[in-house]
């Protein structure tokens, strides 16, 4: 394996430890996110956890191996799908159960209490708000890694340090 | 017991805050105001919130990351001091009077220990405790609130939230032109 | 008293954003006076004896009502927290720009608007 942790990421320790618990943090912020009607947490620190799964791997291994996971492209996309299935929710609402935002699952199917699949319309809006949180926290991230002020022709420009795939 | 953990908790944050903003290192003032943050969870832990708890520790942690994003690996040169003195000594002085006169609103409000719910029983806090499980089939009382019974909030959040980080992407945004001149010599 | 600490934190945070010259002491000023908001929004709806608002499957509803703390400021702080998160966010963006057109973190040298 070649050792290419001379300019980038941070030492092998923390790239081994990275390399072990990454699967565990993700888990967890999924945990959250899934049984935040049951237990403390829900979608709003759910999805901050799996934002920072991201942000372990950009500083310990650099940006590229974490653009790699999840594209910026795809990124941007799951924060408007969170955002909008969130919007689809509170709209179905209105047709079945007469109020915007009203639980309708709970009312048309009344559930079992403390179960996973219970309390209606709860969960899917904890899973889309946690997608939203997640990216978005994601993307500025990213930016504020590859963004940096350099000294050209005696003037600071921002530039971004990414490798540009040039477009024959 | 809780009242005084909490009072020292507010103490040790007081004095985090008072060296975050008189230290000339700006690593040290960010570590600081970590530490207030962190102390600031414990609290929320003692007083019985544990979703904020949560909430505020892994917020806490990503805004101490990108704070320090910021702030580090910019050569700069030490500013210290505050602006000219009698800016300086006039805005302190409006601080001391907004200090003394909220010493009189504080006898107002209910003790430390009463929540406002508890003025009368048809309170909507009190509905939700008694109603929230039934009605919305959820056991954390908090998310039943803040996805069921007050969800149009939750959509004011979402977007507010949006909005703040297209505003940030927006600005960090590099324009990059075709090179027609000079070819790439750095 | 408990409220009045939290007062004189959301001073010292005002004291920051409007006594400093540093661009980042002022963006730590706003920081603790969002901390300062949320602590008294949390501290206002504690009840002695307390016990936090969550249900599972051995409770007894009658005490439940009687000993759990308030759950409405939670419901409101938890969206704050995040919101917090984002408006830092575009703060520090801005700073970043201010750094590239004047490169300095000094407020007292952006006076001149031509850049």
């Amino acid at each position: 394996m070649t050792e290419k942790n001379k300019t980038v990421g941070m030492s092998l320790v923390v790239q081994t430890v990275t390399r072990w618990l990454k699967g565990f943090i993700f888990l967890y912020g999924v945990y959250i996110v899934l049984y935040g009607h049951l237990s403390p947490g829900g979608g709003f620190p759910g999805g901050v956890i799996i934002a920072s799964t991201f942000v372990l791997l950009t500083l310990s291994f650099g940006k590229e191996r974490s653009l790699g996971k999840l594209g910026k492209l795809l990124a941007s996309e799951l924060d408007s799908l969170g955002a909008l299935l969130f919007l689809l929710v509170a709209a179905t609402g209105i047709v079945w159960g007469g109020t915007f935002f009203s639980n309708f699952i709970e009312r048309i199917a009344p559930s079992r209490h403390f179960h996973l699949f219970s309390a209606g319309v709860i969960p899917l809006c904890n899973i889309a708000i946690g997608m939203k949180v997640g990216a978005s926290l994601f993307m500025i991230f990213i930016i504020l890694a590859v963004i940096r002020v350099k000294e050209i022709n005696g003037r600071r420009k921002l530039i971004t340090t990414e490798k540009r795939r040039t477009k024959k | 017991m809780i009242e005084i953990l909490v009072g020292s908790f507010l103490v040790f944050m007081i004095i985090g805050a008072l060296i975050a903003l008189e230290t000339s290192d700006l690593l040290s003032s960010v570590i600081s105001v970590g530490a207030v943050g962190a102390a600031m969870s414990i609290c929320f832990l003692l007083v019985g919130a544990p979703d904020i708890a949560i909430t505020q520790m892994v917020v806490e942690i990503l805004s101490l990351v990108i704070l320090i994003r910021a702030t580090i690996r910019r050569d700069l040169t030490t500013i210290d001091g505050d602006r000219e003195f009698f800016g300086l000594m006039a805005t302190l002085a409006m601080i001391f009077v907004f200090l003394v006169l909220g010493f009189y609103v504080f006898p107002e409000l209910p003790r430390f220990g009463t929540p406002s719910m508890l003025q009368s029983s048809q309170s909507p806090a009190q509905h939700y405790l008694r109603n929230g499980l039934k009605e919305t089939g959820a056991a954390n009382i908090v998310t039943a609130v803040i996805l069921d019974y007050r969800g149009y909030d939750t959509l004011g959040e979402a977007t507010v939230l949006f909005t703040s980080i297209l505003g940030a992407l927006a600005i960090l945004r590099v324009y990059s032109r075709k090179k027609k001149s000079h070819d790439g010599k750095k | 008293m408990i409220y009045a600490l939290c007062f004189i934190l959301f001073l010292i945070g005002l004291y920051g954003v409007t006594c400093k010259k540093n661009i980042v002491k002022i963006i730590l000023g706003m920081v603790i006076m969002e901390y300062a908001v949320n602590l008294f929004l949390i501290l206002s709806g504690w009840r002695k004896g307390g016990q936090p608002p969550i249900i599972d499957s051995q409770t007894n509803m009658e005490t439940f009502v009687s000993r759990a703390v308030d759950p409405l400021p939670q419901a409101l702080v938890l969206t704050s927290i995040v919101i917090g998160l984002g408006i830092l966010s575009l703060m520090v963006a801005i700073a970043i720009r201010l750094y590239e057109r004047y490169g300095t973190f000094d407020i007292t040298e952006m006076r001149r608007l031509k850049g």
